[in-house]
């Protein structure tokens, strides 16, 4: 009766083939294809990790130099007549002075000799507008610091501050003077004659720069004039005479050039002082005094020397006077490098320099405490509801549907669907975490029901039973027994719905929390602005110093989704139950 | 096949296992029960009578409505949206399935122990004392830890987890783990225990261990038993009913079930022709 016989059907019995040469064949193919689909995985995976690394190395670089900030260190008299004219030690008055004076003096006495209003107002705007705000809060602390000198930190501005961190020119120093150089005068516009043709080299390279510039311009008219275009007529005439009058001084290559602001700076440093050269010969300068000299007195050779700022003054955005106060500064020790806590203290500012996230880092906080409050109870209490007691029909298919179709919404609806019922219909106030929190925690809802059904559904029926089985009611076995074990499932979920709402823009955007808000928000219905939006403002401004604060921003932003993702992984890890 | 079973049943009443059931009421009355799962009739017409303080056992092939009938006395089918029963079951002569009755106050009576076992995932003390917590057993700290002790030397298991009672309940071995989901149950203390195939999981020397426990439990409670094994019937019970295709279709005493089967389906499962 067992015996099902192939052969009475004709049909040979058959075992698998192992051993032909068709059979090795299958055999290596299969090997083959477990290979190359091992090589798909590991590739997928290094592309993947190799953006990621760029992506995170690029952020890093670009936002680390923003945690660091210079400062001038500089002795300060807080004098009594500026600080507290009438003597009184009344608070309000020594926070009204004006320390801007103080700052000004304090760097004025840093480098001497610097004379008339335009030179001076170059010296200040090295300063931050924000710069004495220090010395204020101190000396208010401390009144007793009044009518004495002390040592104070003056912020830089953004534009001294990027030079300082590299971000100018680079500095070439000649080779070592070979004649003795007097200069005519110690201030104002002066010559400096040297006994050797010191300059020589120099005005080689200028007129190699020139003669490229010249090529430039014959080049771009020789490519226009291709086109062929009656417009550009005008325009050619013009480049071929700007390329003439350059060639024009290429002919005698010992005359003496004019140096503007497109051609590399060249400064004669010379008796402690330092002059811009305007006018290039090869044994004689003419030039503007950046910083007095000491004397007119001869110096020999090996005492001075010719230096040259590489990047055109046109091309960066501090200039050389800027430069050489700056260097000057910190060849006389009084630059610092310091932490930038004002980063993490501060709120916005249109100053790069003054700016920080401490406004959109409280901003966050507060959106999210909204949003944590109003999503994490209903969404649990909704998938409890769905998962273990709603019945079984159209309707809570139909929500069940239209939860899963929520989660996919793009988040800018939401943000529009807040404008017109949080706002319009309710008139609560524009740019408040309060709504913000609101409108994502619509945007969080869904994510937040999916994840905790998936927790519930995943704790065993039995668990259920088992308290059902000694008399306990559906609600005490559900809250006593199976919610704590999907709890872990819950938080998880959770926190990566919160760490979605942390990183959203577009909703918020929509109800006004994109606006310039420089106090730190002290309520939940106080304008304020979120992490990712401030990263969005900052992106959009054209200081470069904003650029580094933006990447910076979003090293504080990646570190809290991280800090928040680890903390999920941990809960999981720490409450998580095998049955 | 039948060979051996008989004389599984004739150890079993040489030891004195098989007690006939004397004159009292029965404590469990099913009368007419339908169970419909959906379009499905899973159970058809079933009236029995269950002794009480004497173990029954229901068998029959998989899927011929025992466990279902089981589940029906705690009222532990209303948990399924698709389930619908008919007919009455009493218990001491009231009808579990009247309007008036309470089933989470009807399954405080009428205990159960699991196929798996299932302790909840805390510690051996909070299993045992769940129950009472929650029935409001126990006055104060001093009673729940007596009742603990209590369940857990009747379910003897004591001994081996006296000195960590804080310890995880699922951290024990099968054989413990029943036998704690059994302690966890007569801790409420129950008329009834169902036990639906509580050794199904369990190995032969836990399932021995689980099976002198119901010997011992049966002197307290009514208690049913579920098996897949017509051996264990014949050693812990002394009534049994053989259910096949949802009907239920003899039930007696043990010994009778298994020597004279009065019906033809009876007779041909026991000697292993069907199932």
């Amino acid at each position: 009766m067992t015996d099902i016989g192939f052969t009475s059907q004709g049909i040979a019995p058959r075992r698998t083939d192992t051993r032909s040469v068709a059979a090795k064949a299958r055999l290596k193919a299969r090997y083959r294809s477990n290979t190359r689909f091992r090589w798909y995985g590991i590739s997928a995976l290094a592309i993947a990790s190799a953006f990621l690394v760029i992506l995170i190395t690029d952020i890093f670089t670009k936002g680390m130099p923003a945690f660091w900030q210079h400062s001038i260190v500089a002795d300060v008299a807080v004098t009594e007549d500026i600080v507290d004219p009438d003597g009184k030690r009344d608070p309000s008055a020594i926070l009204g002075a004006d320390y801007m004076a103080l700052a000004r003096t304090a760097l004025a006495a840093a480098v001497p000799g610097i004379e008339g209003r335009t030179q001076k107002k170059q010296l200040n705007d090295l300063l931050s507008s924000g710069a004495a705000d220090e010395l204020r809060t101190e000396v208010a602390a401390h009144p007793e610091m009044i009518g004495k000198t002390v040592k104070a930190n003056f912020l830089l501005s953004d534009t001294a501050d990027l030079y300082l961190k590299g971000d100018g020119t680079p500095i070439i120093n000649s080779a070592p003077s070979l004649g003795t150089a007097t200069p005519s005068a110690t201030a104002g516009e002066i010559t400096v004659l040297t006994t050797d043709t010191d300059f020589a080299a120099a005005l080689v390279e200028v007129k190699k720069d020139i003669q490229s510039k010249a090529a430039a311009l014959s080049a771009e008219a020789d490519r226009l004039q291709r086109l062929n275009s009656g417009t550009t007529a005008d325009r050619i005439a013009e480049l071929r005479k700007d390329a003439k009058s350059l060639e024009a001084r290429l002919s005698n290559p010992n005359s003496e050039e004019v140096l503007d602001g497109k051609i590399a700076s060249h400064l004669v440093e010379i008796n402690g002082g330092l002059v811009k050269v305007t006018k290039l010969a090869s044994s004689v300068v003419t030039g503007d005094v950046l910083i007095p000299l000491k004397s007119t007195e001869a110096a020999a050779p090996g005492q001075w020397q010719l230096i040259t700022y590489a990047t055109p003054e046109t091309d960066r955005s501090i200039s050389d006077r800027g430069v050489a106060f700056l260097e000057h500064l910190r060849s006389n020790g009084h630059v610092e490098k310091q932490f930038n806590w004002r980063f993490f203290t501060a709120g916005d500012s249109r100053e790069a320099e003054l700016a920080g996230v401490r406004g959109a880092i409280v901003g966050s906080l507060l959106t999210l405490f909204v949003t944590m409050i109003i999503c994490l109870p209903i969404g649990v209490l909704a998938a409890i509801y769905l998962e273990q007691f709603a019945p079984k029909n159209r309707l809570t298919d139909l929500i069940d549907i239209n939860i899963n179709n929520l989660a996919a919404v793009p988040s800018i609806v939401f943000g529009l669907l807040g404008l017109a019922v949080f706002l319009n219909f309710f008139g609560l106030p524009r740019s408040a975490p309060l709504v913000g929190g609101l409108v994502l925690a619509l945007l969080v809802l869904p994510t937040i029901i999916i994840t905790s059904r998936a927790a519930l559904r995943a704790v065993p029926p039995s668990v259920q039973e088992a308290a059902l089985g000694i008399g306990a009611s559906k609600q005490q076995a559900i809250f006593h027994h199976v919610l704590p074990l999907a709890m872990p499932g819950i938080m998880t979920g959770t926190i990566i719905g919160m760490a979605h709402a942390l990183g959203e823009t577009a909703p918020l955007l929509m109800i006004g929390m994109v606006a310039f808000i420089v106090d730190v928000p002290k309520g939940f219905t106080e304008s304020a602005t979120v992490l990712p939006v401030q990263i969005y403002l900052w992106s959009d401004l054209p200081e470069p110093a904003f650029q580094s604060k933006t990447a910076a921003a979003i090293i504080v932003l990646l570190t809290v989704l991280f800090v928040m993702n680890g903390a999920a992984i941990w809960l999981r890890k720490k409450f998580e139950r095998r049955w | 096949m039948d060979m051996s079973v008989a004389f599984d049943v004739n150890t079993a009443l040489a030891n004195g296992a098989l007690v006939t059931p004397a004159g009292p009421p029965p404590k469990i009355s099913a009368q007419g029960v339908n169970v419909h799962y959906g379009e499905k009739h899973a159970l058809k017409d079933v009236c029995v009578n269950i002794a009480p303080r004497a173990v029954t056992s229901f068998i029959g092939p998989s899927g011929c409505g025992k466990s279902t009938f089981l589940r029906c006395i705690n009222r532990m089918n209303d948990t399924v949206a698709t389930c619908r029963v008919t007919g009455s079951i009493l218990i001491d002569g009231e009808d579990i399935y009247d309007p008036a009755i309470d089933p989470v106050e009807l399954r405080s009576r009428v205990g159960m122990v699991f196929q798996k076992p299932n302790p909840f995932p805390k510690s051996i003390y909070e299993n045992v004392a769940y129950g009472p917590r929650i029935h409001a057993l126990a006055a104060n700290k001093g009673e729940l830890d007596a009742i603990v002790e209590r369940s857990l030397r009747k379910a003897s298991l004591w001994e081996e987890v006296k000195d960590r009672l804080n310890e995880s309940g699922t951290g024990l071995s099968g054989g413990q783990q029943q036998r704690l989901c059994i302690a966890r149950t007569i801790a409420i203390d129950p008329e009834i225990i169902l036990m639906d195939e509580p050794c199904s999981a369990l190995d032969p020397i836990a399932t021995a261990r689980i099976e002198m426990l119901i010997e011992e439990l049966r002197q307290a409670y009514t208690i049913v038993i579920v098996t897949h094994s017509m051996q264990q019937a014949a050693r812990v019970s002394q009534r049994t009913a053989f259910f096949h295709l949802g009907t239920l279709v003899e039930e007696g005493e043990t010994q009778a079930i298994f020597t004279r089967p009065s019906d033809q389906r009876t007779q041909d499962y026991i000697t292993g022709r069907i199932g």
